[in-house]
C-alpha cells in the first residue's frame, strides 16, 4: 500500500464511504474546503461545537465530507436552518456553505434577513457564476452577456454584487476573495468565525467544466491564473486609475463593524423579562 | 411640516384604545398561567398545550387565523427561557424549527393554508431526516388566499400528501378547545417518540372559539421526550433500526457529529444511491407508522353500539354531528357518530367495522369530499352500504339541522 502523507486536513475528513467526492477535476470547491479546514485547525474550537450547514448545489455537498455536526438542507434554505440551530444553541459555531444560486436566488430572502438580524453565522458563499450541479444554467451572478445553457444567446440580465447585497442588508462582516488566494481565504474564514455577528465571505471560484467550457475560459489552470491576474486587493484600489479597475475582482475585508448580535439581544430580552417576574 | 404634524397626531387615539386591550390580554394570560377556569380560545389552548409539552422553540410568520398562537408564545417563551422568533416567511419558519430540533429543541410552528402550502418541502425534509417538530395548521377557506377568516376543512388531504414523494403522516384533529390543548401535547409527544413532523389540523372556528377550560395540573400532564443515545459516538447510527423503528436521537453539540441530509440516506445518515439502502430507508419510514397504528390512531365512538346510521365527521363538524345524533335519537332514529382524533394514519379498521355494522354512512365535511373519498376507498367491498355526502365550501358551517335534514332525505 502506498503511504499517503497525513496532512492536517485529513484529520478533519470523514474516512468511511464519503469518497470519492462529487466535484469535477479542476473545481475550486476542494481548494476552499482546504482553506476552511486549515482555518479551523488553527483555532481553539472543539469540532463537536462546529455545525456546518449547506443547501443544494455543488458547493453545498461539502458538509458530508467533514467530521463536524453537519446538515445538508433544502435548496436555498441553509441560512434558515442555521438560524434555528444557532438560536437554540448559541454557543455552537455555525458555518453555512452555499453557492451563488443557492444563496442569492432561491435563498435571497433568508440571506437578507439573517444579515439584517445580524445573527452570528459565518456564510461562505462559493461563487462560480453558474448552476453547476444542474448543468450550467445562468444564476444571479452569471456576468452580463456570459453564456449559460438557459442563456444560449448571452445573459441579458445584470448580475448581483453579492457583497454589496449583504452589506446593504446589514451584514457586519463582509469580505471577498478568490479560490486562488488560499491563504487569504483561510485568514478571512478565521476572522469571520471569530466575528460576533453575521459574516459573509464571497469566494470567487472556477467552474472550468461547465462555466469555463461554455464561455471558453481555457480550462482549470487558466481560470486559476485569471483569478490571480484579474483581482485587486482592496488596499491597491485607491492607487489605481478607474480604467484599470474595469472588470476586476476586488479582494479584501469590505466591512467589519460591531453591531448588536441577534442571539445576544435575545438573551438580554429573556433576562429582562425574567427579572420582571417570568418563570425561570 | 404640517403633514408630519398630522401623521404624528393621527395614531394617538389608536394607542389610547389599544392600551387597555393589551392589559386585559395580559390579565387573561395570567389567569391561564394560574390554571384557573377561563374562557379560552382554541389558539390559546394550542399555545399553552405546546408550553406544557415542553415546547421551547417557536419560529413562525403571521397569518390569519393562527396568529394568536404566535402572539402568546412571543409573550410566554421568553418568560420561560425558550426561543420565539418571527421569521421572514413560512418556509424559513419550518426550516428554523427543524434546525432547532436537530440542536435538541422541542419545536413548533403555526400557520394556515397559504403558509402550510409553502411549508410542504420543509415538512418532507423533517420527515425524511426523522426530525421531531410540530406544524399547527389552523385551516381557512382556500384555494389560494380564499376566505382568511372563514372555516374550511380543505387541507385534510394536503396534510397527508402535501409534500412530494411517499412519506409517513401523523395528523391530529381536535374538536373542542380542551382537545386543542390535549392534542397539541399529544402532537409534540408523538413527534418526539416517532421522530417525525406531526401536523395538528384546526378549524378556523375552533381556533377562535372560546370555551370554559381549566388546564390540568402539570403533575397530570404526560410528556414524552426523545430517547437519547447511550452508545459511544463511533457506534451511533442516526437512523438505527431499533425496536419498532423508534430509534435514539442525538443533538448537535453533544459529541456525536452526525450528518443529516434530505438525500436518500443509509442508517448513518450518509447519502446513498444503492437500491437496497434506498428501499430500507423508505420501508423504515413506512413501517414506523404501520407497525404502530394502535398507538397512533385515536377515535371517538358516540352512540354507535346500536346505530344503523353512522355519521363520520372530524373537527368542528363533528360537534354539529353530535347534536344531530342527539336530535335524531329523540325522533327514534338509531344514529351514532364516529370521530377521528387521529385523521392520518386513517382509522381504516374502525371505519371498516363501522361499515359492517351500519346501513348508511353520512359524511358531512367542509370541503369537496376529502373525507368521504377515504370512506369510499374502504366501502368498495360492501356496495350495499349507502353513503350520504354533505359538503360545503362557502365559508359557512354545517349545522345539526343541516345534517339531520340531509340524512332524512337520503335514507
Amino acid at each position: 500500500m502506498a503511504t499517503i502523507p497525513q496532512r492536517i486536513i485529513h484529520e478533519y475528513l470523514r474516512h468511511d464511504k464519503k469518497f470519492p467526492h462529487v466535484w469535477c477535476a479542476g473545481c475550486s470547491n476542494g481548494i476552499v474546503l482546504g482553506s476552511i479546514i486549515r482555518a479551523l485547525a488553527g483555532m481553539d474550537i472543539d469540532r463537536d461545537d462546529i455545525v456546518m450547514v449547506s443547501g443544494i448545489g455543488c458547493s453545498s455537498r461539502m458538509p458530508v465530507y467533514v467530521d463536524f455536526n453537519t446538515l445538508h438542507t433544502l435548496h436555498g434554505r441553509s441560512i434558515a436552518y442555521a438560524t434555528g440551530v444557532k438560536l437554540h444553541k448559541p454557543h455552537l459555531k455555525v458555518i453555512v456553505i452555499t453557492g451563488d444560486g443557492d444563496c442569492t436566488a432561491i435563498g435571497g430572502n433568508h440571506l437578507i434577513h439573517a444579515a439584517r438580524r445580524n445573527i452570528d453565522l459565518t456564510v461562505i458563499l462559493i461563487n462560480n457564476n453558474i448552476y453547476g450541479m444542474t448543468g450550467g444554467q445562468c444564476s444571479p451572478t452569471t456576468p452580463h452577456e456570459a453564456i449559460a445553457t438557459t442563456a444560449p444567446y448571452g445573459n441579458i440580465e445584470p448580475d448581483f454584487n453579492v457583497c454589496e447585497l449583504a452589506m446593504g442588508a446589514g451584514a457586519s462582516y463582509v469580505a471577498r476573495t478568490t479560490a486562488f488566494h488560499t491563504q487569504e481565504t483561510q485568514n478571512m474564514v478565521k476572522e469571520a468565525i471569530e466575528h460576533p455577528g453575521f459574516s459573509l465571505i464571497e469566494v470567487v471560484s472556477a467552474c472550468p467544466v461547465i462555466f469555463g467550457r461554455l464561455n471558453k475560459k481555457g480550462g482549470a489552470p487558466q481560470m486559476m491564473k485569471d483569478m490571480r491576474d484579474n483581482s485587486v486587493p482592496l488596499a491597491a484600489v485607491e492607487k489605481l486609475p478607474p480604467d484599470k479597475l474595469e472588470g476586476k475582482i476586488i479582494r479584501g475585508v469590505l466591512r467589519k463593524e460591531l453591531r448588536p448580535e441577534f442571539c445576544a439581544q435575545y438573551a438580554d430580552l429573556v433576562k429582562r423579562v425574567q427579572a420582571k417576574g417570568g418563570e425561570a | 411640516m404640517k403633514k408630519t404634524a398630522t401623521t404624528k397626531s393621527a395614531p394617538k387615539p389608536k394607542t389610547k384604545a389599544s392600551a387597555p386591550k393589551q392589559e386585559t390580554k395580559l390579565e387573561e394570560l395570567q389567569a391561564i398561567r394560574e390554571r384557573k377556569t377561563v374562557l379560552m380560545q382554541g389558539n390559546e389552548a394550542v399555545a399553552y398545550g405546546a408550553l406544557d409539552a415542553g415546547c421551547n422553540f417557536f419560529a413562525g410568520y403571521p397569518i390569519t387565523p393562527s396568529t394568536e398562537i404566535a402572539e402568546i408564545l412571543a409573550t410566554e417563551l421568553p418568560r420561560r427561557g425558550g426561543v420565539f422568533v418571527q421569521m421572514e416567511d413560512e418556509i424559513a419558519s419550518i426550516c428554523a424549527i427543524t434546525g432547532a430540533s436537530l440542536a435538541g429543541a422541542k419545536s413548533l410552528t403555526a400557520t394556515s393554508g397559504p403558509g402550510f402550502s409553502l411549508m410542504q418541502e420543509g415538512i418532507g425534509f423533517a420527515k425524511i431526516t426523522e426530525t421531531p417538530c410540530v406544524v399547527v395548521n389552523v385551516q381557512r377557506v382556500g384555494p389560494s388566499t380564499g376566505m382568511p377568516t372563514s372555516c374550511a376543512q380543505g387541507d385534510i388531504q394536503q396534510s397527508r400528501w402535501g409534500s412530494h414523494g411517499d412519506s409517513p403522516a401523523i395528523v391530529l384533529y381536535p374538536d373542542s378547545v380542551k382537545e386543542c390543548y390535549e392534542l397539541t401535547i399529544r402532537a409534540i409527544n408523538l413527534s418526539e417518540k416517532y421522530r417525525t413532523c406531526v401536523i395538528l389540523l384546526l378549524d378556523e372556528v375552533l381556533g377562535h372559539m372560546r370555551e370554559a377550560v381549566r388546564l390540568p395540573d402539570m403533575a397530570n400532564v404526560r410528556v414524552i421526550s426523545r430517547i437519547k443515545p447511550t452508545v459511544p459516538p463511533h457506534w451511533y447510527k442516526h437512523y438505527d433500526e431499533n425496536q419498532k423503528y423508534l430509534s435514539p436521537l442525538a443533538s448537535y453539540g453533544e459529541g456525536y457529529r452526525f450528518h443529516v441530509t434530505g438525500l436518500t440516506h443509509d442508517q448513518l445518515g450518509f447519502p446513498t444511491n444503492k437500491a437496497t439502502e434506498a428501499a430500507d430507508m423508505m420501508e423504515r419510514l413506512r413501517k414506523k407508522i404501520t407497525y404502530n397504528i394502535r398507538d397512533l390512531v385515536q377515535i371517538e365512538s358516540y352512540k354507535m353500539e346500536d346505530a344503523k346510521i353512522a355519521i363520520f365527521a372530524a373537527g368542528i363538524v363533528a360537534r354539529a354531528a353530535k347534536s344531530a345524533v342527539v336530535m335524531a335519537r329523540k325522533e327514534g332514529i338509531p344514529v351514532g357518530l364516529l370521530r377521528p382524533l387521529t385523521i392520518w394514519p386513517f382509522p381504516d379498521d374502525a371505519v371498516r367495522k363501522m361499515l359492517r355494522d351500519v346501513d348508511v354512512v353520512v359524511v358531512p365535511e367542509l370541503n369537496q369530499g376529502q373525507l368521504s373519498r377515504e370512506i369510499q376507498r374502504l366501502v368498495k367491498d360492501r356496495s350495499d352500504s349507502k353513503l350520504i355526502k354533505i359538503q360545503r365550501v362557502n365559508g359557512k358551517l354545517i349545522s345539526p339541522t343541516d345534517i339531520l335534514r340531509k340524512m332524512k332525505e337520503g335514507i
